[in-house]
This record gives structure tokens, C-alpha cells and sequence, in this order.
């Protein structure tokens, strides 16, 4: 592959690699909760978006030890974390600072 | 909802509403044998219609939609039809898992949402879309009676005052 091309694709995935990236219910009011945080700041994220039926979100156990969503994991700060109240504390506490 | 936060507001719909002729559209209806394309008006004909818009077969709030309307029991006095942009396999599998009596058109493409004009597009999930959560009571001549639409995300219908307007339309 060329030097070019190799450049081209590590520029690519990097966008479209957030460093965040957001477990998620469809219609779930906690992980809107989190997605309006994560908008308020101008913060980049992935959605992945898991089953209703808890049981059958292994996914989300693998990467927080728990089954419940919301769940984030930012590659930024090594961080990952369950539970919307302290997802969006977590966020105004990292990203908040509006150069204060 | 109170969950000690906002949720979130879609704000005011556009939307159909009472007194308004119900647009027309054909879709294939689901049951938990079949589907085959049949029109709205095809079952106003034969007597009032309520016409729940859900989110898509699988979502939790369309599982706790489908469970309370089975439990009061409304086919007895009218018909109810399901509508979403869900594919006619996906309403099936909700059809069977339900274990109901209603059928369920299939609209992948939203469009009988947009003409309802209660069209949601999904955060996170690129060229999707459903209908906001929605009732519209039908007469026979396929007028709106009473129409409900969610105005935060998610907002589940007033039961109680859909099932009265549908038992008040029916008698």
C-alpha cells in the first residue's frame, strides 16, 4: 500500500474514530439524558446502540462489568462508566471547562 | 415522565387532526400468520379504527405499548392496527411474541408517518426513521376523533382517555 493511501486511511479512521463512544437503548430517556450532554459540549461520540432485553447485552458487560446502559468509554481519559447521572456529571467535570 | 431530569422535548407536531379526514395509505398488514397489502379504508369501512404509530418492533417502548392495549381488551369493541417502519418480518416476530390479536402495518420507508406528519428521525442511527409514539381515532368516514401525539422522547399514550374515546366512538 502506498505511503500516501496508509496516510489517507489513518486520517479517515481517526474521524471517524471518536474517542468516546456511547452504549445505547433506543428510546432510552438515561441514555438521551447522556446524548444531550455529550451534544451540549460539541463532543464527538459513537453510538452503539444494545438490546432491550437485559440479558442479551454482553456487550455492554464486557466492556463496564454491568448490563446496563447508559455506558460510556473515553479513550481520552481511560474512563469508562455506567449510570447517567454520574456519566453527565463525569462529562461537564472533563469537558465543562468553557476555558475557566 | 418524572425521572428527576428533562427528558427530551420534540416539541410540537404538525400533525393531523381531529375533525380531518385520516390520510389514506395501503401497506401490508401483519397478523401472526400472513401479510397483504390492504388500505386504511378498508377497515374504516367496516367500523372505527384506532391507529397506534409505535416505534419499531423490538424497542422497549413498543413491548410495553402492544402489552397494555392487549390488556384492556380493545379489539372487542374496535379495530386496532399498529403502524411503524419496521419491516413486515420484524412486526410478525412482535405480533407472535405479544401474542395479540392486532395487526401491524409495515412501512419501512416512514412514509405513512410523514403524511400523518409525525415523522421522528432517530439520533444514532443514520437514515432511519419512525413515527413519534401516536393514536388517532378513526370513524367509518375516516375522520379523526380524537388524536394524541408525544411531544417528548419517549412519552406513552393517555390509555385511559384513548380507551374512553374508543369505547365512547364504538357504542
Amino acid at each position: 500500500m502506498s505511503e500516501g493511501l496508509t496516510r489517507a486511511r489513518a486520517q479517515l479512521a481517526s474521524m471517524s474514530d471518536p474517542d468516546i463512544t456511547l452504549y445505547r437503548l433506543h428510546a432510552c430517556p438515561f441514555c438521551e439524558r447522556v446524548v444531550r450532554a455529550l451534544d451540549a459540549h460539541g463532543l464527538e461520540y459513537r453510538s452503539r446502540f444494545v438490546e432491550p432485553l437485559h440479558s442479551d447485552r454482553d456487550v455492554v458487560k464486557r466492556i463496564s462489568g454491568k448490563r446496563t446502559v447508559p455506558a460510556i468509554v473515553d479513550e481520552n481519559t481511560g474512563v469508562t462508566m455506567s449510570e447517567s447521572a454520574n456519566i453527565v456529571e463525569y462529562v461537564e467535570r472533563t469537558y465543562g471547562g468553557d476555558g475557566a | 415522565m418524572d425521572l428527576g431530569f428533562e427528558v427530551v422535548s420534540l416539541g410540537p407536531a404538525d400533525h393531523v387532526e381531529e375533525g380531518e379526514q385520516a390520510p389514506e395509505f395501503t401497506r401490508p398488514l401483519v397478523d401472526d400468520e400472513h401479510w397483504e397489502n390492504v388500505s386504511l379504508s378498508e377497515l374504516t369501512d367496516e367500523g372505527p379504527v384506532l391507529l397506534v404509530f409505535h416505534p419499531m418492533a423490538g424497542s422497549f417502548p413498543t413491548t410495553y405499548i402492544w402489552q397494555e392495549l392487549v390488556e384492556r381488551g380493545l379489539e372487542e369493541v374496535l379495530t386496532v392496527v399498529g403502524v411503524t417502519s419496521s419491516d413486515p418480518y420484524a412486526q410478525k416476530r412482535l405480533v407472535e411474541a405479544r401474542d395479540m390479536e392486532f395487526r401491524l402495518f409495515a412501512d419501512p420507508a416512514n412514509d405513512v408517518a410523514r403524511s400523518y406528519g409525525i415523522e421522528h428521525d432517530l439520533d444514532g442511527m443514520a437514515g432511519i426513521s419512525e413515527p413519534r409514539i401516536a393514536t388517532f381515532l378513526l370513524d367509518t368516514d375516516r375522520v379523526v376523533r380524537d388524536a394524541w401525539v408525544s411531544e417528548e422522547w419517549p412519552e406513552f399514550p393517555p390509555y385511559d382517555d384513548v380507551e374512553a374515546a374508543a369505547r365512547d366512538l364504538a357504542d
